[in-house]
């Protein structure tokens, strides 16, 4: 059977930092490749790369940086943030990605998945959606969880599975940066309403959280930030203890 | 020289940047069957729909000059999928080196469709797999898969068992992208490379 995956996921800014990690060394774009490179050389199954830049000029700064990585690293890399046209799609897949995450403007406009599925295939497109609970109704949102919206999370994942996303990554705005634990409950209804893999993102403060939503969320990948930035739980570490647990994951 | 056909089937960008990582210079994109067939060694990548693939090969009358081809020659993913005899994905008619269909996954409750990630090696045998042991890791992302057959040289399971790789006199054929398979991956290109 397919590994469960560990996804440690990047934040840059402008092509140089590398956000919330506050050790020092990892300020300019060449440690955003180094850091991902000691992470796969560590047993990370994938990296995400997300850029958070605000400018035009960061955003090309980026997709130079995607170039960087692609050189470097051996495993399957995802890039997202900004992605709102088939051409933003087009350049990073140019630039080496081999999957792009888009969030915020499938919601705006839906058609762009179907757009980039239909172009560069299933396999390229990642859903991401981060929502909120809301008196027992889960809605997306954009803007980092500010801004609700009218969609609910089962009937927009399905829509967006269906023109043609090959991932969902989801994100619960209650959970994330909590370190607290996923919702497993609702990852195992995303798991059963949808035939695409999931990968949980936000909320992981421990082994056990990741291995519950890897087993009773049954979410196919975890993705996670803090703790492999700050060194809380090293990747061998994780994947070593995951195994114990009977979890398939690759060592 | 490694000639990596180029007919625009999918981002080949990753197939040349594991060569230059492994140390390999001298590679060439081409579709220009002279220079295919002076080659050393081919490769033929792919990603996405096998029937478009397959009509843009055909466009460039590498369907038939592929198969004839005496030197080593390697398909990766959709690019050995062309190397069978014919495909669900448009219900086309393949390059028939690996006598084998291929045939879409059903997708279940426990069996999620794309087969997406790193999944383990069975058997894997020959001299493509030389030093890769039975279980290695490496990375998957297909619909399709082609049906085991005696050209199956590893092994893989979802659902059901299915040809991660086959190989055929001079030809072999991996479904899975050694290009994004870390170290094992690397292992396996370095492999082709001395063929």
């Amino acid at each position: 059977m397919v590994a469960k995956r560990i996804i440690p996921c990047l934040d840059v800014r402008d092509g140089r930092t590398v956000k919330g990690v506050n050790f020092v060394g990892l300020k300019d774009v060449g440690d955003a490749v180094e850091l991902g490179a000691k992470y796969a050389a560590e047993g990370a199954d994938e990296l995400v790369y997300l850029d958070i830049s605000a400018t035009v000029e960061g955003r090309r700064t980026f997709t130079s940086l995607v170039s960087e990585i692609a050189a470097r690293i051996n495993i399957p890399f995802t890039v997202g943030g900004g992605i709102s046209s088939l051409e933003d799609a087009a350049r990073l897949l140019d630039a080496g990605a081999d999957k792009i995450s888009i969030n915020s403007a499938a919601l705006k406009r839906p058609e762009l998945i179907s757009e980039i599925a239909s172009h560069y295939g299933s396999q390229f497109v990642v859903l991401a959606v981060d929502a909120l609970c809301r008196d027992g109704r889960w809605v997306a949102t954009t803007h980092g969880g500010r801004v609700l919206t009218d969609r609910e999370l089962f009937e927009w994942t399905h829509e967006g599975q269906e023109r043609g996303a090959g991932e969902l990554l989801f994100t619960s705005m209650d959970h994330d940066g909590t370190g607290k634990g996923y919702p497993c409950e609702t990852f195992a209804e995303l798991s059963e309403r949808l035939s695409i893999p999931i990968i949980a993102s936000g909320g992981a403060g421990s082994v056990k959280d990741i291995a519950d939503v890897l087993t009773v969320g049954k979410a196919d990948a975890a993705l996670a930030a803090s703790i492999f930035h700050y060194g809380e739980i090293p990747i061998p570490v994780l994947k070593r203890e995951l195994f114990n647990m009977n979890i398939n994951v690759r060592l | 020289m490694i000639a990596i056909i180029d007919y625009d089937a999918g981002n080949i960008r990753s197939v040349i940047n594991a060569l230059e990582r492994i140390g390999v210079k001298d590679y060439a994109l081409t579709a220009d069957e002279t220079m295919i067939r002076g080659s050393d060694r081919v490769i033929l990548p792919g990603v996405g729909d096998a029937s478009a693939a397959m009509k843009s090969l055909r466009e460039r009358g590498l369907d038939s000059v592929v198969p004839t081809l005496k030197q080593p020659v390697l398909g990766i993913c959709v690019g050995m999928q062309l190397m069978c005899l014919g495909s669900e994905e448009g219900n086309v008619r393949c390059m028939g080196i690996f006598p084998t269909e291929v045939r879409k996954f059903d997708a279940a409750p426990d069996l999620k469709v794309p087969h997406m990630g790193w999944n383990a090696l069975r058997r894997p045998c020959g001299p493509l797999f030389d030093g890769i042991p039975d279980g290695a890791f490496v990375y998957f992302v297909h619909s399709y898969y082609a049906s085991v057959c005696e050209a199956t040289a590893a092994q893989c399971m979802h659902g059901v068992p299915f040809s991660a790789a086959l190989s055929a006199g001079n030809f072999f054929g991996v479904q899975f992208h050694p290009e994004k398979s870390g170290p094992a991956g690397e292992r396996i290109l370095r492999n082709f490379c001395k063929l």
